[in-house]
């Protein structure tokens, strides 16, 4: 018999019940909430008459649509000027308060994206099952854990039995061996990732990220990593836990302490595949083969190297793919034979729970400093993915560097990664986005996204169209 | 929870693959804190040809006469035809909900995300996949079919897995066993899941034991 896959380990260690149909019932470590997909799930339990199972294993902070402006955000929820926005956040407080559920509120300093939180107050820990009401729950795997988003009746179900009625997914390895070029980051690994599996090439599927270059990955590059699992189909993304990974739980403030401490490392150090693991399907890619990454479409599949050129429908035999691609060409506003460092932008995003940590911040300052941004980028953004990144950030002299380059400075939440706030893109304009997803309308109505690196977006809004980072 | 056994009804397409949540309903209405009341907005952006607001009334929003949901042959479609890889992105339950209140209650594709799969069945809602070869021939069934309504409609049958067709073809589907029982039953799976409370506190004695540190957390 083979041995273990990291999924394998950690599903093991945590089903209840196994049942005859071949679903089980698995016990969550850890639920985080935020205030979009909550709301019902807590209704439903009052509805119902029910109680939390285990209260301390919640933990809720708002994001999707806090203001990132200094004037709307001063006054705290109250100060929230969409009403229907601020009654969701403060139904997310009221909820909280009244469950006794552990909230960092809007204006708490620690407060920000609940995948940049997690894991930065070591609320998120290897080996744990958790789950929140939002997809891109997978960047936690990078840090050894089972993470997954799921939907609001399963939030509530969560809540009520501590439980997730699952069956167990089949084991998917992506290695990345060799090393990477200067300026090619775990946001163009994954992009690539996408670009060869496709937007559903992970669906029903964990994915294990390995290989060397995820090896030599920073955690925050991991988490970018993990993040866009989702975006391959796959709800669920792991690296095996090394040394990189205990020392950044280390000291984190719910991470244990003294003698815990230990035996929680002792335990962490087992979170990797066996030698003989068997995975149902394995997919390669040589580090020093890719390129920065740029989508040109309306799926994170729809994705060339900076040097590329947009496709032509004419030559795609398949219908639909052909379709798709006519599609995406016009909502788009670009031709095919274009390349893709003519498309020229009118708005830069630096942000969301796939590249705002410091790592993302630093990145793009580096590129932008002692530069402008291009007078026909109408708007650049610097979205910081939590309060303790923003902090960092400024201690480190990156707000001024941002600023003087002719970029907003924001407060954290997820911003224009989904425009839930009055962070959004015009009808018909182009944005270097460091977030996830760009479907039609995600950023705004009619807002046409192209997804990249941190470094990347910089580039481009020196730049004021896409530039190959490796030349800056 | 809803609950879906038999479905006489009306059959819409929705022709392009990977459908996404933030297609099926955008992100403006998902500030709602309600679970009903998405309907006039599910698929917002095909449907209209003006941007949306939450709170708006709808009836008076410019209609893209193009979008198949508009059009009177699909008026009161009660079943959704779609591509590869329906309701990828985002996990929000929303889109069920969307789909339920305007009145989809099956959807039939090749493949769907695995979180909006799973949404649909706790919403009364049957996704079921068939092969691409036979979508594809539905989805050329139903454009062949004019003036429609009664012409193209098919009834579902969840407890014998059938779909049948205005041809008169029989279309076995499978269904994972347990999403069924609960489906055919509108069982509350949190009551289900509460009659194993004590195999849950044995396990996370057990747990508590071994993994001390997962419980030392977060109040």
């Amino acid at each position: 018999m083979s041995g273990q896959t990291l999924y394998d380990k950690l599903w093991q260690s945590h089903v209840v019940q196994q049942r005859d149909d071949g679903s089980a019932l698995i016990y969550i470590d850890r639920q985080l909430i935020h205030e979009v997909t909550s709301p019902q799930a807590f209704e439903g339990l009052r509805l119902a008459n029910r109680q939390p199972w285990r209260l301390d294993a919640n933990f809720a902070v708002p994001d999707h649509n806090v203001p990132t402006e200094v004037h709307e955000r001063s006054g705290g929820v109250a100060g929230i000027t969409d009403p229907v926005s601020r009654l969701q956040v403060q139904t997310l407080d009221d909820n909280c308060r009244d469950f006794d559920i552990l909230e960092f509120e809007v204006n708490d300093v620690r407060q920000g994206i609940v995948h940049v939180v997690g894991p930065e107050q070591g609320v998120t820990l290897p080996g744990m099952t958790i789950v929140c009401g939002d997809s891109h729950t997978s960047t936690h795997g990078a840090l050894g854990a089972m993470a997954q988003g799921i939907g609001t009746s399963d939030v509530e179900h969560v809540l009520a039995t501590q439980c997730l009625v699952q069956q167990k997914m089949k084991n998917m390895l992506v290695r990345v061996d060799g090393q990477l070029q200067t300026g090619v980051t775990a946001k163009d690994v994954v992009l690539a990732v996408i670009g060869q599996i496709g937007t559903a090439g992970g669906t029903h599927h964990a994915i294990e990220f390995g290989g060397e270059v995820v090896r030599s990955m920073s955690m925050e590059g991991r988490m970018t990593m993990c993040n866009m699992a989702i975006e391959a189909g796959a709800r669920v993304g792991v690296i095996a836990v090394d040394d990189a990974t205990i020392e950044y739980v280390r000291g984190r403030p719910y991470a244990p302490r003294g003698e815990l401490w230990d035996q929680a490392v002792a335990a962490w150090r087992e979170l990797h595949s066996d030698a003989d693991a068997h995975f149902d399907r394995i997919v390669e890619l040589r580090g020093e083969d890719i390129e920065p990454q740029v989508t040109w479409g309306t799926s994170p599949e729809m994705v060339l190297p900076v040097n590329g050129v947009l496709p032509n429908p004419a030559t795609i035999d398949d219908t639909g793919r052909r379709a798709a691609t006519e599609r995406a060409l016009h909502y788009m506003g670009l031709k095919s034979g274009m390349s893709i460092t003519d498309i020229k932008l009118d708005a830069v995003f630096i942000g969301s729970c796939t590249n705002s940590r410091i790592e993302d911040l630093r990145a793009a300052a580096a590129v932008v400093e002692g530069r402008k941004v291009a007078a026909n980028v109408k708007r650049a953004l610097v979205v910081p993915g939590s309060g303790q990144v923003k902090r960092q950030a400024e201690a480190e002299g990156l707000d001024k560097i941002f600023t003087a380059a002719g970029m907003e400075w924001r407060e954290p939440g997820c911003s224009m990664c989904l425009a839930m706030n009055s962070d959004k893109l015009g009808e018909g304009e182009h944005c270097a986005s460091t977030s996830n997803r760009n479907f039609e309308g995600r950023q705004g109505f009619g807002g046409r996204t192209h997804l990249v690196s941190p470094a990347m977006a910089a580039a481009a809004a020196v730049a004021g169209h896409f530039v190959d980072v490796r030349n800056w | 929870m809803k609950s879906f056994t038999v479905l006489q009804g009306v059959v819409a397409p929705m022709d392009r693959a990977n459908v996404d949540t933030d297609l099926i309903i955008p992100k403006q209405f998902l500030k709602s804190i309600q679970r009903s009341g998405f309907g006039p907005n599910l698929f917002d952006g095909l449907r209209y040809l003006d941007e949306g607001e939450p709170g708006q009334d709808c009836s008076k929003r410019p209609l893209n006469p193009d979008f198949p949901l508009n059009q009177p042959r699909y008026k009161g479609a009660s079943v959704l035809l779609a591509r590869e890889n329906f309701g990828c992105g985002s996990s929000r339950e929303h889109a069920p909900w969307a789909l339920e209140d305007f009145g989809i209650h099956c959807i039939i594709a090749p493949s769907y995300a695995d979180i909006f799969y799973n949404n649909c069945f706790k919403n009364g809602i049957l996704p079921i996949e068939l092969d691409a070869a036979t979508v594809d021939r539905l989805f050329a069934e139903l454009y062949a079919s004019e003036g429609y309504s009664e012409e193209f409609e098919v009834t579902v049958d969840l407890a014998n897995q059938t779909i049948q067709t205005p041809s008169g073809e029989t279309i076995r589907f499978e269904v994972d066993e347990f999403r069924k029982h609960c489906l055919l039953n509108g069982l509350d799976d949190i009551g289900l899941t509460l009659e194993n409370a004590e195999a849950i506190r044995a396990y996370e004695q057990r747990w508590r034991r071994e993994s001390p540190w997962l419980f030392d957390s977060v109040r």
